[in-house]
């Protein structure tokens, strides 16, 4: 996913050099204790206002896939399946039940009765089925087709050769069968994905390409007005399916907004979630203030910041050089640099993710093993290499960490700091760049299985000239593995399947191609007007807030 | 004149051209690979390849440029690569509040540009001229983000007497405009000031001095209307002018004109856009331009259209 935390342009900083310490600004609410609810006698009501600083994408669910349109496009869509709020919990949503045949390739759903789109009109199993023909088909362009690559006819339709897939059976009105041509355990994780989210037929042809800025889903809200460029608003669905949801009425959607100026005006009462988040500039002026301290929220997020270790340049083609530069690395320090916005790392998986080894210690911080390990490879003199990041602050700066660092043990990094494309592009290369720090482009899943940290960042198939995986690391021992944990789709092997996926990374690991550095953590600020259990402002898949969970405390 | 507009006009269309050649080349330079940034990094190479064909990318660049080119003559500037909105579309919602905010900017100009600029002609060689004169330098010199960032945070944030950014009222439009004035202004200030000195030495003021009148209506009546004309005159050239401050201005305070589309469209190399801004401003430019040259005559009439 291409989610990565927004920057601060220069001006902002500046901004933020006049205003931090500047006078505690009084909402005219006040920021006291929040009354806290019971989930069922919540009244419905009010208005939310959130703002981001960039223009709101495509609201189209088959292409919109940036952090700020991902969770906007939930709440006015909905899929056969979806999580618990706040949660990883796989959940049915627009399936009601489903079975998966015991050799996984299979599925059967039966659909909720009495659902309909915006437009009135009752979403059915023809729907389901055109709106995944619609991903894959090369016309639509969206980005997300490759997950649907199990669905047999997948090729064919891919390619522009056949209409549709073949693998989707609209069996009855309330029926839909997917008939994979391989077992493919996370999908069911996929159907959770926006892209499998469903659209009907009649508004995406009547819009066309202008589908994605008149959206007509099924979901807790509806598109009410779009005003470009300056804010675009929801409307809560009377008809939706979940009883209760959403619990406003409107949500406004402001854009343009700096997140230091949207701090302000929260603070002033004037905005209820800044959706880019607390600047870093305000960061600590915030988190330390008590005033605050029940409206922020910390969550984890599916993330891992990694530096690559590119396994086919001498000298990191050798694992002890690897794992030397592993334990040359202080993490806390780096993990201070972001004001303590991030948990250090052992390893890829991020602990959120199923398959974390919690009691993996991973490579410690040990500059003197680090020096002994860089003799043994024959380096005792060190060597010269150079390591490539995104021009965007803070990159830079935990790059000269990480320099720091390495030039304790030996090692001399020249630091290559561009914009974020060109770092991209590369990794893309087998012979270009030596070590990327993967900050700003660092991966965050897109369904919480630790499959989706693997095969483009990982595996073999990533490692090819424009692929993501910049350690151009190949194991094909873990790859085999990785594919036989893939076709373990029975509910019941659940378990032993993440236990597989676990084994993987602690292989990855062994060989070393990367250095995990941290994990970032997400915080909310909330206005105190809004209510709903904390998880869902930091959302781990309802990026970055689950909407539809969002109440007013005045209404109550 | 008819003609010599005529001949102006084919002249803009050849610019225009050039323009959107030069831009197109610049961006086709630019080493991001546009089908990569839309289909993000879980898109299959396959993926990325029916993007890249969709679009036309993988096109050579003179066919690309053609369909470009051919596009732009019927009005039609594309799709936004990431908002997938029509470009034409999107500079059309936002060009209203550039307007208006360039609108405020001239405004703000002429206010403070020509009052300071006579009162230092006035006091001419005084404190008072000195100090006006360090003041339009500083104005011409201010880098705006700081202006703005500083107005914002004194005014807004700590006074409260403007919003904190954002636009809709005439409130909010204030601190941009004077942020992106203050250039101008500095300017002004110093050609009304040597505009006013050089009327000031006319033999005609002697003569309406020698005649005994009062020194207020020799300067308004007499001595205004002679030195503002040229002054006047630079409001078209103002345009090319205020094409790079709104980018800045417009960040800075959430403005919603197309210099915050430009910004945001660079940050994410959404070429369309970029591209459709730029053709815009040269747009303005030109014919920015050929309005100063138009009205040059009328206030000069030495000068002659050729």
């Amino acid at each position: 996913m291409t989610f990565g935390w927004k920057h601060l342009m220069g001006a902002t900083a500046l901004v933020a050099a006049g205003l931090t310490g500047g006078a505690g600004l009084d909402g005219p609410r006040g920021f006291g204790p929040a009354p806290a609810l019971a989930a069922d006698d919540i009244t419905q009501g009010g208005t939310m206002t959130v703002t981001y600083k960039d223009d709101v994408s495509t609201l189209d669910p088959a292409i919109g896939y940036d952090w700020q349109n991902w969770s906007m496009i939930k709440s006015l869509f909905d899929g056969l399946m979806d999580y618990e709020p706040g949660t990883t919990d796989l959940v049915t949503d627009l399936a009601e039940s489903f079975e998966v045949s015991e050799d996984g390739t299979v599925y059967t759903f039966k659909l909720r009765e009495g659902v309909t789109f915006h437009n009135g009109r009752e979403m059915t199993a023809a729907d389901v089925k055109y709106s995944l023909d619609r991903v894959v088909n090369p016309e639509t362009q969206s980005p997300g087709a490759g997950f649907f690559d199990s669905i047999e006819g997948f090729e064919a339709a891919n390619s522009g050769e056949a209409d549709g897939l073949s693998g989707i059976e609209v069996v009855d009105d309330d029926t839909v069968r997917f008939h994979l041509s391989r077992p493919d355990a996370p999908f069911l994780h996929k159907l959770a994905l926006n892209f499998a989210h469903v659209v009907p037929r009649e508004a995406v042809e009547e819009y066309g390409a202008d589908f994605g800025k008149n959206p007509v889903g099924t979901g807790a809200f509806m598109l009410d007005e779009w005003t470009l460029g300056q804010r675009v608003v929801f409307a809560r669905n009377p008809d939706y399916y979940h009883e209760g949801i959403p619990r406003l009425d409107r949500i406004v959607f402001e854009v343009g907004q700096e997140p230091i100026v949207a701090t302000l005006r929260l603070q002033r009462g004037e905005v209820d979630i800044a959706g880019d988040g607390i600047p870093p500039a305000k960061f600590l002026e915030i988190t330390q203030d008590p005033e605050y301290e029940d409206f922020i929220i910390k969550g984890n997020q599916l993330h891992t910041g990694y530096v690559t270790l590119n396994v086919r340049m001498a000298p990191f083609d050798d694992p002890m050089v690897r794992k030397a530069v592993n334990m040359a690395i202080n993490k806390d320090r780096i993990v201070r640099i972001i004001n303590g916005r991030a948990t250090p790392a052992n390893q890829p998986l991020p602990p959120l993710m199923p398959g974390y080894a919690e009691d993996y210690e991973g490579y410690a911080f040990d500059p003197e093993q680090a020096r002994a390990m860089l003799a043994e490879a024959g380096y005792a003199d060190g060597f010269e290499t150079e390591l490539f990041v995104a021009n965007t602050d803070p990159q830079p700066r935990i790059a000269q960490a990480i320099q720091q660092d390495l030039a304790e043990v030996g090692i001399e990094a020249a630091i290559t700091s561009l914009a974020q494309s060109n770092v991209i592009a590369a990794g893309g290369e087998p012979d270009q760049a030596p070590m990327i720090w993967s900050g700003g482009m660092a991966w965050i899943a897109d369904f919480p299985d630790p499959s989706n940290f693997y095969g483009p960042i990982l595996g073999c198939g990533g490692a090819v000239p424009g692929g993501w995986n910049w350690a151009w690391y190949c194991n094909e021992e873990l790859d085999a593995k990785a594919t036989k944990a893939d076709s373990m789709a029975d509910p019941a092997q659940a378990d032993a399947r993440i236990q597989m996926w676990r084994e993987i990374f602690l292989g990855v690991m062994e060989d070393a191609p990367w250095v995990p550095i941290f994990n970032e953590q997400r915080y909310t600020l909330r206005s105190p007007v809004l209510g709903g259990p904390d998880a869902i402002f930091v959302d781990p898949v309802h990026i970055p807030v689950h909407y539809d969970y969002v109440y007013r405390t005045d209404v109550q | 004149m008819a003609a010599y507009i005529l001949r102006r006009l084919i002249q803009a269309v050849l610019i225009l051209i050039g323009v959107s050649f030069v831009t197109f080349v610049l961006l086709y330079l630019v080493p991001a690979d546009p089908a990569r940034q839309i289909a993000g990094r879980s898109a299959t190479a396959e993926t990325v390849a029916n993007i890249r064909a969709q679009l036309g990318l993988d096109q050579p660049f003179y066919v690309q440029y053609w369909r470009y080119f051919t596009g732009m003559i019927q009005g039609d500037l594309g799709r936004s690569y990431l908002q997938k909105t029509e470009v034409a579309e999107l500079i059309a919602a936002r060009l209203p509040a550039t307007l208006q905010l360039m609108g405020g900017a001239i405004v703000w100009e002429l206010l403070l540009g020509l009052t300071t600029g006579i009162v230092a002609a006035l006091k001419r060689g005084t404190w008072v001229d000195n100090t006006l004169m360090v003041a339009s330098f500083i104005g011409v010199s201010a880098p705006q983000f700081v202006v703005g960032i500083l107005l914002l945070y004194v005014f807004a944030v700590l006074l409260g007497w403007f919003p904190i950014g954002g636009y809709g009222t005439f409130a909010h439009l204030i601190l941009p405009s004077f942020t992106l004035g203050i250039l101008g202004a500095g300017w002004y200030s110093r050609m009304m000031r040597s505009s006013m000195l050089d009327v000031l030495r006319q033999d005609y003021i002697r003569t309406a001095r020698a005649k005994g009148l009062d020194r207020v209506r020799i300067v308004l009546r007499h001595a205004l209307p002679n030195a503002v004309l040229p002054v006047i005159a630079m409001i078209g050239i103002d345009v090319g002018l205020f094409m790079s401050g709104i980018v800045v201005v417009e960040s800075v305070f959430g403005w919603p004109g197309i210099g915050q589309l430009a910004w945001q469209a660079i940050q994410r190399v959404d070429i369309p856009i970029i591209m459709g801004v730029t053709l815009v401003s040269a747009v303005a430019i030109v014919l920015g331009n050929l309005l100063a040259d138009l009205i040059a005559p009328f206030i000069d009439p030495r000068i002659k259209l050729r």
